[in-house]
């Protein structure tokens, strides 16, 4: 935001006078920086440099006013960016919410570093339960069962890098790789949600899982498969197997202790004693489908990275 | 398995398009899946084929006209990439 503005300015500065104004030009932009990165917005932000660069000096507030074309200009394209990003933003939020987005992203390093810990070792953990408050969920922050989309994006991400690396050791390298494998994690991603989605559309499971939800319990599974590929690359085969195995024990409880809280008890709520038995079944045939697919998947998209 | 993301949206085409193909009166209402059938029951609990029906009938109704344009890009694609 800062870069085109103050390029375009230093341009025009270069253009026609000495250099002394752009060392001028260019200490307003370091410390108005600090004022502009508090704002949120472009305009504010503007304003603020604008005002600032004129109680710097003479040189900057004549070389603002004396061109009014180049103002006129600058003020222009701020507006056109302003509703360049208007456009986007109601673009997208048709799509998605994104204050539904943010609340996924709202982590801290303590969240992180406990539900990293849960992820590999979910046999002390206590208390599954999601905390409410005032029927709206509690952020990650404030509570270590929200699901969060933060560490799962990480992992993805760590995972495509890891995958690079395990195939560069194999001496089976080359960029074409990398994107086949970011595109294959991402379609067995979004084969898993769907199912899960058309699953418990059909079984008119009334819970609150977004599909949000689904796709952050979709990728807790990535943090297991980093685990697990460094494993196999420090310690060859063996240590491959050993770490598969506790991985996935340790995400199929994850997995299972987690849903059963959001599939499960919605039942209890409208059975009103109709005698569904067929149903709390088929629930926890979901529940335990999705916890064993995650180690089949593991090993699929892993097995060929140490060999 | 090499996954791209346009052979997912190859596989998606197709599901959507065997779903589309099904026609009500001659095929669905014949083994007992037609949208005449799937009435009643106002409890709580829909039951799995009715479900399956009601969305089979959500597909056919709001998919009819994408897929047309859909699918002609798909063969236009092809034919002129393989």
């Amino acid at each position: 935001m800062d870069l085109p503005h103050h390029g375009y300015r230093a341009t025009k500065q270069r253009g026609r006078t000495a250099a002394p104004t752009d060392s001028v030009l260019f200490d307003d932009t370091s410390s108005a920086a600090p004022a502009m990165n508090n704002q949120a917005y472009y305009t504010p932000g503007y304003n603020m440099g604008g005002t600032s660069n004129d109680m710097q000096g003479g040189p900057g507030a004549n070389n603002l006013f004396t061109d009014p074309m180049a103002n006129a200009a600058m003020m222009y394209g701020s507006s056109l960016a302003n509703q360049g990003k208007d456009m986007v933003n109601k673009e997208i939020s048709r799509f998605m919410s994104v204050n539904k987005l943010k609340y996924f992203f709202a982590v801290d390093t303590r969240y992180v570093l406990k539900k990293l810990m849960i992820l590999m070792f979910p046999y002390t953990h206590q208390d599954w339960e999601v905390r409410y408050h005032r029927d709206t969920p509690l952020t990650p922050r404030q509570d270590v069962n929200a699901p969060d989309l933060y560490i799962p994006t990480m992992a993805f991400i760590t995972y495509i890098l890891l995958a690079g690396m395990a195939l560069g050791i194999q001496k089976r390298f080359s960029p074409e790789v990398l994107g086949l494998c970011a595109s294959t994690a991402l379609v067995w991603i979004i084969i898993e949600v769907l199912v899960m989605l058309l699953s418990l559309y059909l079984l008119t499971v009334h819970s609150d899982l977004s599909t949000f939800d689904l796709i952050a319990y979709s990728g807790y599974k990535y943090v297991g498969m980093i685990f697990t590929v460094l494993c196999g690359l420090l310690f060859g085969s063996d240590g491959y197997f050993v770490a598969l195995a506790w991985s996935s024990c340790a995400l199929m409880f994850f997995i299972v202790r987690s849903l059963k809280m959001k599939i499960l008890p919605s039942l209890s709520s409208d059975s009103m004693g109709m005698g569904s038995s067929a149903k709390p079944q088929l629930r926890l045939y979901i529940t335990v489908a999705t916890a064993v697919f995650q180690p089949i998947i593991i090993y699929w998209l892993t097995s060929h990275l140490v060999r | 398995m090499a996954f791209t993301l346009y052979s997912l949206i190859q596989a998606a085409i197709l599901c959507v398009n065997a779903v589309a193909v099904l026609h009500e009166e001659r095929f669905l209402s014949k083994i007992g899946w037609g949208v005449d059938q799937s009435v009643g029951g106002f409890g709580d609990e829909p039951g799995i084929k009715v479900q399956l029906m009601n969305l089979i009938r959500s597909v056919r109704t709001v998919m009819r006209v994408p897929l047309i344009a859909v699918n002609s890009v798909c063969i236009v694609l092809l034919l002129l990439f393989g």
